[in-house]
């Protein structure tokens, strides 16, 4: 479980998280909305301790992440996976090399059985062949999906999504969305995943947080949603909806 | 339409620089954070694989070390046969024996030139290199993606390349003063004054180990200097492309400024 308390972030005097407290509970989807600038990555680095928050605390299974020694930290960043958001694939390494990476690192696997989990992982995101290039050879999209690929690799307990479907065609995007939901059902995966794009919001979300000017101002289920009559929410919800020209279903 | 044009390299070597020269305390600033940052790399994690480290140096050597053999070595050979045409220009004299030249050339390379060529060639090649490097891993988030994994960036990243750099440094000093020694040797040969007998004897009259030892402890404190200070420049690049070549420009500048810095210090306390 990840309980985020209270957390206060500012960069240069400008307020970017304004006192978040939030909670993640094993095995839930939890999507974090809101409009760009509105804090949603910066609590995302939070929540690995990438960030040191001004105030506040992020406590991941019983730990405080602020009380720990680095090397305890990283202990505990192994029970992460995170896609960044361009991806961060290392350029040094082939795709098929990214995968493997964390595997040959934090695994007692021989370098066949690497190599045939990393191969199972790129089939996951259905890029199968494109094992051998380079991360420059990949498109934007390819590259997420190998960013992906090695963010699971090591089946780790949360993964941490940023804007995993931007930038793809909606048919992967869709394929995106059974994997992040597959790994929910049949890992007991916990989910945080930003995203602007509500269709893929509705179809994988357990919980949905909205953050708007640095506070966490709505949080509730997809059912809630549904029923939500708070403005400045279904304004954003809206407004999404209008952009791809669909009206929009809910409340 | 008029567009933004880039900034020179003397105003961006400026904006490098002046900071530091007009406030002192931004210097020492950035001497305590880059000692920190050696500190915090150098205490390696034990929980990590010796494996991950060893891959990456020996990857770290070749590019250190082998594949910049070409570049030093041509720029040591012209330095070389340039020793030797200013040492028979200078030596132009009956009364000093022909055998001089050697000694010069000999004294200038194994002393001087064979550590001190080699440092600006790798400032450029291998500094400005891992410069960039880190620091397109830091605006494109590889090194969170590291940290992200509980992997110790600064560890993984920087020890690696700088004791590729302590390694493979003593390497190229001896090639270096190896081709410059050839090179003047064929100068040499190339003049009236001066046959390749009368060179090598007087490069043998004056030789003592105790000048190759002098090269090889320079060369390990440069290869050490130039490969921590561009993995502190390019570790703590910020922005974009831009931040990308402040760091590249950083870490060529600061590297040759401590190179020269140590050259005065290691002739100061060891000759």
């Amino acid at each position: 479980m990840i309980n985020v308390r209270d957390l206060e972030k500012s960069f240069g005097g400008k307020a970017v998280l304004r006192g978040v407290s939030m909670e993640i509970a094993d095995g839930e989807t939890y999507c974090l909305i809101g409009r760009s600038g509105s804090g949603k990555s910066v609590l995302l680095k939070h929540l690995v301790g990438l960030l040191t928050p001004d105030a506040g605390r992020v406590i991941v299974d019983g730990a405080p992440l602020d009380e720990l020694t680095y090397t305890e930290l990283r202990r505990v960043r192994r029970k992460f996976g995170v896609l960044f958001q361009g991806g961060a694939l290392f350029d040094s390494m082939t795709a098929i090399e990214n995968v493997e990476f964390p595997l040959q690192t934090f695994t007692d696997l021989n370098p066949r059985e690497a190599r045939r989990r990393a191969l199972e992982c790129l089939e996951l995101v259905e890029l199968p062949d494109m094992g051998r290039k380079s991360p420059a050879e990949l498109s934007g999209g390819q590259q997420k999906r190998v960013a992906l690929a090695r963010a699971i690799a090591i089946e780790p307990a949360y993964i941490l999504y940023d804007e995993p479907t931007s930038g793809l065609d909606p048919e992967t995007s869709q394929t995106i969305d059974r994997l992040i939901d597959r790994l929910g059902r049949e890992l007991g995966t916990t989910s945080v995943v930003i995203s602007h794009d509500m269709h893929s919001v509705l179809r994988i979300a357990d919980h949905i947080g909205f953050l708007h000017e640095g506070h966490l101002h709505w949080n509730g289920t997809i059912g809630d949603l549904h029923s939500a009559t708070d403005p400045t929410l279904l304004s954003f919800v809206r407004a999404n909806e209008y952009q791809i020209g669909r009206p929009h279903a809910a409340p | 339409m008029e567009t933004a044009r880039p900034a020179s390299l003397g105003s961006r070597l400026g904006a490098v620089v002046l900071p530091l020269v007009t406030r002192p305390a931004a210097m020492v600033e950035a001497v305590g954070a880059y000692a920190l940052l050696l500190a915090r790399a150098f205490n390696l994690p034990r929980d990590l694989s010796p494996k991950l480290y060893l891959r990456n140096t020996v990857q770290q050597m070749v590019q250190v070390g082998i594949d910049s053999i070409p570049i030093v070595a041509l720029a040591t050979a012209f330095s070389g046969g340039v020793v030797v045409v200013q040492a028979i220009y200078q030596l132009e004299n009956p009364l000093l024996p022909s055998t001089l030249v050697g000694t010069f050339a000999q004294q200038s390379i194994l002393l001087e030139l064979g550590t001190l060529v080699t440092a600006f060639v790798l400032c450029g090649r291998v500094g400005a290199r891992i410069a960039a490097e880190l620091g397109t891993m830091r605006v494109k988030e590889q090194i969170d993606a590291l940290e992200a994994m509980g992997i110790n960036s600064l560890s993984y990243l920087v020890v690696p390349r700088v004791v590729a750099g302590v390694l493979m440094f003593p390497l190229l000093y001896v090639i270096a003063s190896t081709v410059g020694m050839l090179s003047g040797m064929l100068v040499a040969n190339a003049s009236p004054d001066v046959t390749v007998g009368q060179f090598w004897d007087g490069a043998r009259e004056f030789f003592k180990v105790y000048d190759v030892v002098f090269g090889l402890v320079k060369s390990l404190a440069f290869g050490f200097a130039i490969t921590s200070v561009a993995c502190y420049t390019g570790y703590n690049a910020r922005g974009g492309a831009e931040g990308v070549g402040e760091a590249t420009t950083r870490a060529a500048v600061f590297g040759c400024v401590t190179v020269l810095i140590l050259n005065y210090i290691c002739a100061a306390l060891l000759l």
